[in-house]
């Protein structure tokens, strides 16, 4: 019984990049949950009133908070864009192995470009409304 | 009474007796994300951050507490399918798995309630 083969048995596959984006899917997922409960955090600090919010901030704003939050923004732009590519998956669409690496290289260009975005946008954001 | 037969109940739904559901769901729950998160990403960035004044004030905005629960519920249930997966698919020891998705079910529904409640706070003060 407990000989039998659990899936996912990767190990009988040749090895090809678009493997790695897929177990990369995942990595960037369970990341994203962790950036979910951090945004749960932010919103009871703001909801706590303005001292709770001015020490999360300045928490936030500590130089491994902020290695963690470009983290958290690749990875949820990552997903984000990997997830639309499954998306289109689901619709029996774009399966074919060359267009499969084609999307996936796409995915990988659009996420870096978005993640440099988003963490440009941020830091003006982040530097914004100081009390 | 339902008119189907035993068999056609339990025909296509595997041993969890689900069927499709989980699958169905998690693509709903994206479909869902991708106008939701759009939205509060682009909105959010346009916001002076460091002022509590302005940021519980937007957040306290009807339609902009509507939204925002809107998506803590859909990123926590969405996120909730796919570690319980991630942990069936890794973690093959049964106690730790059984406590792992314990532990992913408890911090999903705690940081989504918090969530919810708090801008529930930010409304109506």
């Amino acid at each position: 019984m407990s000989q039998r083969p659990l899936s996912p048995h990767l190990g009988v596959y040749k090895f090809t990049y678009t493997m790695s984006l897929s177990i990369l899917h995942r990595v960037t997922g369970v990341a994203t949950t962790v950036g979910f409960v951090t945004f749960a955090w932010w919103l009871m600090a703001l909801a706590s009133g303005p001292e709770a919010y001015a020490a999360a901030m300045r928490c936030l704003s500590s130089p491994l908070a902020k290695l963690l939050l470009v983290g958290f923004t690749f990875s949820f732009v990552y997903h984000f864009c990997n997830g639309i590519r499954h998306l289109v998956w689901d619709t029996g669409r774009g399966l074919e192995r060359a267009q499969a690496r084609r999307s996936g290289a796409l995915v990988i260009v659009a996420a870096v470009l978005l993640t440099a975005l988003v963490v440009w946008l941020g830091c003006a954001a982040l530097a914004s409304g100081a009390p | 009474m339902s008119l189907r037969t035993p068999l056609g109940k339990v025909l296509g739904s595997g041993s969890a007796g689900e069927g499709t559901t989980h699958w169905w769901v998690q693509r709903v729950t994206a479909i869902a994300l991708i106008p939701l998160t759009l939205w509060f990403a682009v909105s959010i960035l346009r916001k002076p951050l460091q002022s509590h004044e302005a940021m519980s004030g937007w957040l306290g905005h009807p339609w902009v507490a509507v939204f925002t629960i809107l998506l803590a519920i859909t990123l926590a249930w969405h996120s909730w399918l796919g570690v319980q997966v991630v942990i069936e698919d890794y973690v093959h020891a049964k106690g730790a798995k059984t406590g792992l998705l314990l532990l992913s079910t408890f911090v999903h529904f705690a940081a989504a309630v918090a969530a919810v409640f708090a801008v529930v706070i930010l409304a109506v003060s």
